[in-house]
This record gives structure tokens, sequence and C-alpha cells, in this order.
């Protein structure tokens, strides 16, 4: 029994993973659940159950991780890192930024600066935290409605 | 006062299967093996790197009772358990040959940073591998 559990958290990180690897990409739940091999819904239920939010809001703070990262360390326009970072509408992205971060793209970037830790640490360490009623609302990448707790 | 790290270690979900992803496609070597009982002792380390031993693990009695284990067992395959940091001086060509090797469970192609080029990787069981080409910084001559 145990060893199904294992053997479905290993699939549901793999999904995750390519998240990870590919946020930058117009990526939609379907395919990242195909990585799993499994269906859209079971996908968006079961990665709740184990890593405690939705994929799409997992998806969003990889992306909104990433833009402040260029916030901080590039001068890129806000609008390139909007799409830089797999967006592909400046008002999603700033209302999503907003929602997680707190406050603006561009006001955010006024009150940081570049920082020295190692790039795989920011990757873990300064993905920002969504409240936990957030990550249970979002569902999926937009287009599907909140699946049912298990 | 401590002058060196000799062992740390990996929890793995099987120690034949850890002993080939981390030697025939990582490319470390093997360390020590061998049994003391039911228990095997099985460390990996990189090649030349004598005394710094990578211990492969197993959840399990008699460290673990059954139902720690299986904690322990459902966190590594969450990725929640921590994991390596590996240096090269080719980053991209060992993703090349990791991928000739099949390896697939890349978290991170090699990425450029202000330190260096790094890459990330998971073991088969979902442990994390960080592989960095540091930068090369230029010798500042000090008066």
């Amino acid at each position: 029994m145990s060893r199904e559990v294992e053997q479905w958290n290993r699939r549901l990180l793999r999904a995750r993973d390519a998240m990870d690897r590919a946020y930058a990409a117009p990526l939609d739940v379907r395919a990242v659940a195909a990585v799993a091999h499994i269906s859209e819904a079971h996908f968006i239920r079961s990665f709740r159950a184990v890593f405690g939010e939705t994929p799409h809001r997992y998806l969003q703070r990889r992306r909104v991780e990433r833009s402040m990262f260029l916030l901080r360390e590039t001068d890129r326009s806000v609008t390139d890192i909007c799409f830089d970072v797999g967006f592909t509408s400046r008002g999603t992205f700033s209302r999503t930024f907003r929602e997680i971060v707190g406050e603006a793209p561009s006001d955010y970037r006024v009150g940081n600066g570049p920082m020295v830790m190692p790039n795989c640490f920011q990757l873990a360490a300064t993905r920002p935290v969504a409240a936990a009623a957030v990550a249970m609302r979002s569902s999926s990448f937009g287009d599907a409605p909140a699946a049912a707790a298990p | 006062m401590i002058n060196k790290l000799s062992v740390t270690s990996v929890w793995v979900l099987d120690k034949d299967q850890a002993l080939d992803f981390y030697v025939n496609k990582l490319g470390l070597e093997k360390g020590q093996d061998f049994k003391q009982g039911a228990y095997r002792w099985l460390t990996v380390r990189v090649p030349g790197e004598a005394g710094i031993d990578i211990s492969l693990e197993e959840p399990g009695p008699p460290a673990q009772d059954e139902a720690t284990a299986a904690q322990l067992r459902e966190l590594i395959t969450k990725g929640a358990m921590g994991g390596l940091v590996f240096l090269t001086d080719d980053v991209r060509g060992l993703y090349e040959t990791l991928k000739k090797r099949g390896v697939t469970d890349f978290t991170q192609e090699p990425t450029d940073n202000f330190y260096g080029t790094d890459m990330g990787v998971r073991d088969p069981f979902g442990n994390a591998i960080r592989i960095l080409q540091p930068k090369k910084v230029a010798r500042v001559a000090t008066a």
C-alpha cells in the first residue's frame, strides 16, 4: 500500500518539476497532467492533496518568484518581465503579483535590490507563500472549475 | 575544532537502484560496500575524493519503526528531503552526458547566474541534486 503512495508522489513531483522547468512556456494544466499520465481533474485533486496547493497556484508562485528575481536583478521593463516568466497578459500579471506579494511589481522593484544567495536556494526559499485560502481556491490554469477535495 | 566533512547521507528507497543511478548515470564512484548482518553500509563519492562519503540509507527497522519509515518514504518521494550540491568544470557537457545516459528528471537545464552556471536533476526517488560550474573569478592582486 505504501509503495503506491510513493509512486504516486513521485509522479506528481515529476509533473511539478515540469512546471519549475518550463514555467516560462505557455503551460496548461492538461499538458502538465499528461506528464503524470492522469486526467486533468484527478491531477488537480491529487496535486493539492500532496503539495497543499493547486497546480495553478504552484505555477503562479513560480512565475511570480522569477518575476521578483528579474525585477531585482535586471533593468528589463515590467511588461517584458511579465512575458519573460510566462504570463500572457499584463493585467493578469499585475493582479496575480499584487495578490501574492502584496504590492505592485513596480513598487516591489523600488524597494528591493540584488540578492547574493545562490539561485537554487532563491528558487526554493524566496518563493512567495500564498495565503492558504487562496491556495485552495485557485483551481486549474484559469479554465476549469475547482475540484472537490478528496 | 572540526576540520573536515567525512560522511553525509541520502535517503533512498532502494540501495541497488541508488548505486546504479549515482555511479552509472551521475558518474560518482562506489565508495564502501560491506554487510554487517542485515545492514549494508554502502557509500558513493566524487571520483578521487576518498574520505568524503555519501552514505545511501534506506528508511526502515531497526533504525526506524515501519510507520516512521513509511513517512520518510512519502517525504522522499515528495522531494521534501533536501539534497546534494556538486561542482563540475563543464556543466553543459555533463548535461548532455546525463541525457545520453537516459536521465530525464531535470528540474533545471543549465542556467547562467552571477556565481556560475548550474542545473538541477532528481535522483530516481525524488532527492534534489544541484550541479554548479562556478564562474572563474579573475585573481585580484592585493597591495
